[in-house]
């Protein structure tokens, strides 16, 4: 279910794609603002897009499935992204992410059945030497364990 | 008089409770009516000391770490303000080992300054190098560059200024400076660190290549991942333009210069530099095949000086002071310094910014202080995810960009993540094929296939079916990922595979009981 009506995001789109003055080099900014108006980037946007910036509808579909970052459905009302490489695995972050999604009863990449958190995988938030790490609702959280994360996915929750 | 704090502002700070500090020591001065100003600098690189509060007494900035919100009643009742003891007290910042045995050049103001304060960048030598620069030929300043000896800071090495002196070459027209923040390294977070902790280096660096080569545009294109480096980058542009340093006429220098941020969207290939010139042209980040090179034809197919973070931001020491001071730095070819990232199981993790030829045992033991865990050392991954493994015999190889290629590693953009005994070297070389089948941009064969195919026979091996045959099939994958990828993303995937198999061999040991126990 979109949270906002569809007439709602083609006004959206339209007026986030003139802030950028319709220029196809924005497309990925333009993508990021409408991610972050109204929380994901739905597939009825696309052709909304196309138009505007005069490309076709693959390439804006091209370019919003190549990028991890673009999410078709809204996310749930917390956001964590766990790092999964390599120097938060020398710090036990594998077992930790799946103690965190069986936890919130949710798949790493999804959406509780609640809505209430998204579970994602990072690779490198840039914080290694405070292995493991994760982001939640942007906010970077450093050195978790399971007490530690919860209690920011506490936080963010309240 | 006013007691200035430094509470630092930097994301690893901030991820263990940087904020909660400044706000508790805010408090408690309210209420004991105390006259103090919090400074939110960057940060010293002493990860595990965070958050790192100082204090500036009598002249000089005294640590207290790691600090939490609870300690900071306990601090103002020791005096900290007047340097007091206290449990968390760690003496005078400069001079802690970890700071006074480094070399910090690119890094010197990172930590020391309010970030965004312009004034005191200059106070602490900003700006030198652009008015010096401005007063210069183009071909002057290329040349002093190129002097000087560095080389890309993003892993490559290949000379900065020669790729600068193909762009000035070029016939004059629009041409692009572009700065790759995509940092998508594990165990890398320096670039981070400057944008955060002194974006005006990279501005003034950025600057300083548009003259040299006659680019009037700026892109700094950072990984999504940094929300803190996008913002403060973006406000440290907005101020270098109200003061009249971007613009039409930089620094009355009558040549114009302006900057934008890029951000990126969690793809890993958009590091690789002609991907990441994809993604700014607003298209999906696959791998261009060159010729042509970008400094020839990068951004919009115009001449482009396409550089990481580090080099741009080594460049306004090296206007300031010239290029033989920098190249005093260093041994061989690797000229100057290098921010080594200590990351992953390791006590003492951070930044350490030395002259090359530091040994490997110096970093990861002396300053690193061996592994968090306490467990013995078995391993570390130098360069990032394509970077190879190495165990303990080579802790004494000296770290520059020759010796290391001459022992089948790389310093790539220097970041060293340490392992314990525990490792699970078969798993970490499923996990490389794994990683690049997730970040695969999908152009070439060898590379999204190849990656698809070498976690499957890692699998196999992991189950104890047919090992002798399926390392030989994972090593003969690997020769055809090497020499038949279009970028170092499948091309240098099987160096951590490799190395791992070389090093390890009884972690790939597997039997079909064995894998059964487990």
């Amino acid at each position: 279910m979109p949270t906002v009506p569809p007439l709602d995001i083609d006004a959206t789109v339209v007026d986030i794609c003139r802030q950028h003055a319709n220029a196809p080099a924005d497309l990925i900014e333009i993508l990021h603002d409408l991610q972050e108006q109204i929380g994901h980037v739905p597939q009825s946007a696309l052709p909304t897009i196309a138009t505007a910036l005069n490309l076709s509808r693959a390439e804006v579909h091209g370019v919003v499935s190549f990028y991890h970052d673009f999410r078709e459905k809204p996310a749930g009302a917390v956001t964590v992204k766990i790092c999964r490489a390599e120097a938060c695995q020398s710090m036990g972050a594998l077992p930790l992410i799946e103690r965190i999604c069986a936890r919130h009863g949710v798949q790493l990449g999804g959406t509780s059945a609640d809505g209430r958190i998204t579970v994602e995988a990072v690779y490198c938030l840039g914080n290694c030497a405070l292995s493991p790490a994760a982001l939640v609702n942007d906010k970077p959280v450093g050195r978790i364990n399971d007490e530690r994360l919860n209690a920011a996915i506490r936080g963010a929750m309240s | 008089m006013t007691i200035t704090v430094y509470v630092p502002c930097d994301s690893a700070a901030l991820s263990v409770g940087a904020d909660d500090v400044a706000a508790a020591i805010h408090e408690q001065a309210d209420m004991r009516g105390l006259d103090i100003q919090i400074i939110r600098n960057g940060s010293r690189g002493m990860c595990w000391l965070e958050p790192l509060v100082e204090v500036l007494h009598d002249g000089v900035r005294y640590a207290y770490g790691p600090v939490t919100g609870a300690d900071v009643p306990g601090l103002f009742d020791a005096g900290f303000l007047q340097a007091g003891r206290h449990d968390l007290a760690l003496g005078p910042t400069d001079a802690l080992d970890w700071l006074a045995n480094q070399e910090r050049l690119t890094f010197a103001r990172v930590g020391v300054i309010d970030p965004l304060n312009l004034a005191d960048y200059q106070e602490h030598g900003g700006l030198v190098g652009l008015h010096r620069a401005i007063a210069m030929q183009r071909s002057e300043i290329v040349a002093e560059v190129t002097d000087s000896g560095l080389r890309g800071r993003g892993g490559a090495g290949f000379p900065t200024g020669i790729k600068w002196k193909t762009v000035s070459d070029l016939p004059d027209g629009q041409k692009y400076i572009c700065c790759n923040a995509d940092e998508g390294d594990s165990g890398t977070f320096a670039d981070r660190m400057l944008m955060e902790g002194d974006p005006f280096c990279l501005l003034e660096g950025m600057a300083i290549a548009g003259l040299a080569v006659g680019a009037s545009e700026g892109y700094v294109y950072i990984r999504s991942e940094y929300p803190h480096a996008i913002a403060t980058m973006k406000q440290a542009i907005r101020i270098w333009e109200d003061a009249g340093l971007l613009g039409p006429d930089v620094a009355g220098s009558g040549r114009p210069f302006r900057i934008k941020v890029r951000r990126g969207a969690g793809a890993y290939i958009c590091g690789e530099e002609s991907s990441m010139l994809e993604s700014m042209e607003g298209k999906r980040g696959t791998v261009r095949s060159k010729p042509p090179i970008p400094a020839v034809a990068g951004l919009f197919g115009m001449p482009t000086v396409v550089n990481n973070v580090l080099s741009l931001a080594t460049v306004p020491v090296i206007l300031a002071k010239d290029a033989s001071f920098y190249k005093e730095y260093g041994m061989g070819r690797s000229l100057g310094t290098q921010a080594f990232q200590i990351a992953g199981n390791v006590k003492r993790g951070g930044l350490v910014e030395k002259a090359f030829g530091v040994s490997l045992r110096e970093l990861i033991e002396d300053f690193g202080g061996g592994t968090a865990s306490g467990r013995p050392f078995r391993s570390a991954q130098l360069g990032g995810p394509l970077g190879a493994y190495i165990g303990e015999e080579h802790l004494d190889l000296p770290m520059d960009y020759e010796g290391l290629a001459a022992n089948s590693a790389m310093l790539g953009h220097g970041g060293i993540v340490v392992f314990d005994d525990t490792v699970d070297m078969a798993e970490m070389a499923r996990f490389a094929f794994e990683f690049c089948q997730i970040e695969s941009c999908g152009k070439c064969t060898p590379c999204r296939i190849g990656a698809v195919r070498g976690k499957e026979s890692i699998e196999k091996i992991l189950r104890g079916e047919e090992v002798a045959r399926n390392i030989a099939l994972v090593e003969d994958l690997c020769e055809v990922m090497t020499d038949g990828s279009l970028c170092a993303m499948g091309g240098l995937t099987p160096m951590p595979v490799l190395s791992a198999i070389r090093l390890f061999p009884e972690d790939f040991d597997r039997t079909p009981a064995a894998a059964a126990a487990e």
